[in-house]
């Protein structure tokens, strides 16, 4: 009889705990969304999309050329909308690429830049911006408020989508993890971070038109290469290679699935 | 229209006699303009430090201050307030960090005409009260809030 | 001299409010490099906003005003077409001003 008493106790109490645990964690997302609002406003990256502009209409490189004809998949010079459309096939280099690996091939053939000096160190860091960087900042810029229309009509664009698939849902590395691991369910937290699950069509959406981003934690612009990157780096893979098949491939399988949502970078994350 | 902003403000800055505007705003020898109380009250460390160097004897809690900050700020480094204050002549908004190595970190001055309201961003070292002080008439009034600072995560 | 500001301004009801964003690294003074050695302060101090020759705000910076500083703050008067200065200098001496029409 008392034992059964203490025992339900035991559970009401648990229960209670349980009940106010879960209040707590719904009370902080619900103050860090408020926190994210106030600081939307005013972001750095407005700075980044200046200096990019500004050097996308200088020439330089050996050639002394500007990017002003490179051709982002609209047609030589364009810019405004292009990376809603990003990654695609492109013709001209028979293979699918992203906004950065598009950017490496202009300023290469256009600029006449040893494409080693691009790749070598294309994040930015102290003291240190690359001007590919800032390329991407002004690009996806130009397509604020554009609605995501990435294509899978080409064969090549449909197979690099399946291979980024692969690639999202593939374990390995020391502590076999996938993107999937962290990435394919809800209410996931790292510390204070909402993970993304990108099973869901809403929060790949989010997910995608909210990067590239500035980071308010280093205090610098991230571009799409960097964020799989880092992720990469989590999962305690080996590192790929700046616009490498896999990232592209990786990148078309997200881009895709971000359809027919209103991009909305450059982004501010904490 | 974002564009044709972003040109003036790279056009105006090489574009005007920066150094005739700069001196005639008083702005251009650093520190002298700066009056010696408040420098001294920058420099300070703790709270009564701060508050003695700014010339506070007296202090109170005024309902009359509105203190927008977030209850948690996911990055210590970036924390939105937003002070406004309903006390008439209001002549100086300071905006203090209890917990900090340097308590004050911003002061504003409105003239007639500007609305004691701003809104500005400021590092946050841990979770701590922010102050918003005011100065109206000579006399002195705050509000208190605390801001919970996480360390952040990796992601996002 | 400075990185150019961004600087926003719209009259609404004959309250004109200013959004500006300023580039400038702000450094604490506290923080070390990555070879240990401590990074010296760099901040602004001073930042003053002119609207038709008359001063509408004054602030002063301390180390703790967060890394490409902004700033809200609202004036009476001010009309479309009015242009706003805004300088700012920093403990080194660099200063930056611009100037943008509201709008």
């Amino acid at each position: 009889m008392n034992t059964h008493i203490i025992k339900s106790l035991f559970f009401v109490l648990l229960f209670s705990i349980y009940g106010s645990v879960v209040q707590a964690a719904s009370d902080a997302t619900d103050e860090i969304a408020k926190y994210r609002e106030m600081i939307s406003d005013g972001n750095p990256a407005d700075f980044d999309e200046m200096r990019g502009e500004n050097l996308w209409k200088k020439p330089s490189g050996p050639k002394k050329v500007s990017m002003q004809k490179c051709d982002l998949g609209k047609g030589s010079g364009i810019v405004k909308g292009a990376y809603a459309e990003l990654p695609k096939f492109f013709p001209d280099t028979d293979r699918v690429q992203d906004l950065e690996s598009r950017l490496v091939s202009c300023m290469t053939t256009l600029q006449g830049i040893p494409e080693k000096e691009i790749t070598t160190k294309p994040f930015g860091g102290d003291n240190y911006k690359p001007d590919i960087e800032s390329y991407v900042a002004y690009v996806v810029g130009q397509s604020k408020g554009v609605k995501m229309n990435v294509s899978l009509n080409h064969p090549k664009e449909k197979e690099a989508y399946e291979i980024g698939k692969r690639i999202f849902f593939y374990r390995a590395g020391p502590y076999d993890f996938a993107c999937a691991t962290c990435h394919t369910q809800d209410k996931i937290r790292i510390r204070m971070q909402d993970l993304p699950n990108f099973n869901k069509a809403k929060d790949s959406q989010a997910a995608y038109v909210s990067w590239p981003a500035y980071r308010v934690s280093q205090g610098l612009f991230r571009s799409f290469q960097w964020r799989l990157n880092d992720c990469f780096r989590q999962q305690r893979f080996p590192e790929p290679q700046y616009v490498s098949e896999l990232t592209i491939d990786l990148a078309m399988f997200m881009a895709r699935n971000a359809n027919d949502a209103i991009y909305a970078g450059p982004g501010l994350k904490r | 229209m974002i564009n044709l902003e972003r040109r003036k403000a790279l056009k105006t800055g090489s574009g005007l006699g920066m150094l005739a505007i700069l001196s005639a705003m008083g702005l251009i020898q650093p520190g002298v303009s700066l009056a010696n109380y408040e420098k001294n009250a920058f420099d300070a460390k703790s709270m009564s430090e701060t508050l003695e160097a700014l010339g506070v004897h007296a202090l109170e809690d005024n309902s009359s201050i509105r203190l927008t900050v977030p209850e948690i700020a996911e990055n210590g480094a970036v924390v939105p307030i937003t002070v406004s204050s309903l006390i008439e002549h209001t002549e100086q908004i300071f905006v203090l960090v209890e917990k900090n190595p340097n308590v004050l970190a911003a002061s504003f001055t409105f003239p007639e005409g500007t609305e004691s309201f701003v809104t500005t961003r400021v590092k946050m070292r841990e979770t701590s009260l922010v102050i918003a002080l005011i100065k109206a008439k000579g006399k002195f009034y705050r509000t208190a809030k605390e801001v919970k600072v996480t360390a952040g995560g990796c992601g996002g | 001299m400075g990185n150019p500001m961004r600087i926003r301004a719209a009259v609404q009801d004959g309250i004109t409010e200013v959004k500006i964003l300023m580039q400038h690294e702000m450094e604490t003074g506290l923080r070390k490099d990555a070879e240990g050695t401590l990074v010296p302060a760099w901040n602004i101090t001073e930042l003053k906003a002119v609207h038709n020759g008359k001063t509408v705000l004054e602030g002063h910076f301390g180390t703790a005003v967060s890394k490409n500083p902004y700033l809200v703050f609202r004036f009476k008067g001010g009309v479309s077409g009015d242009k706003i200065t805004v300088s700012w200098i920093d403990n080194k001496g660099d200063t930056r001003s611009d100037e943008v029409a509201i709008s």
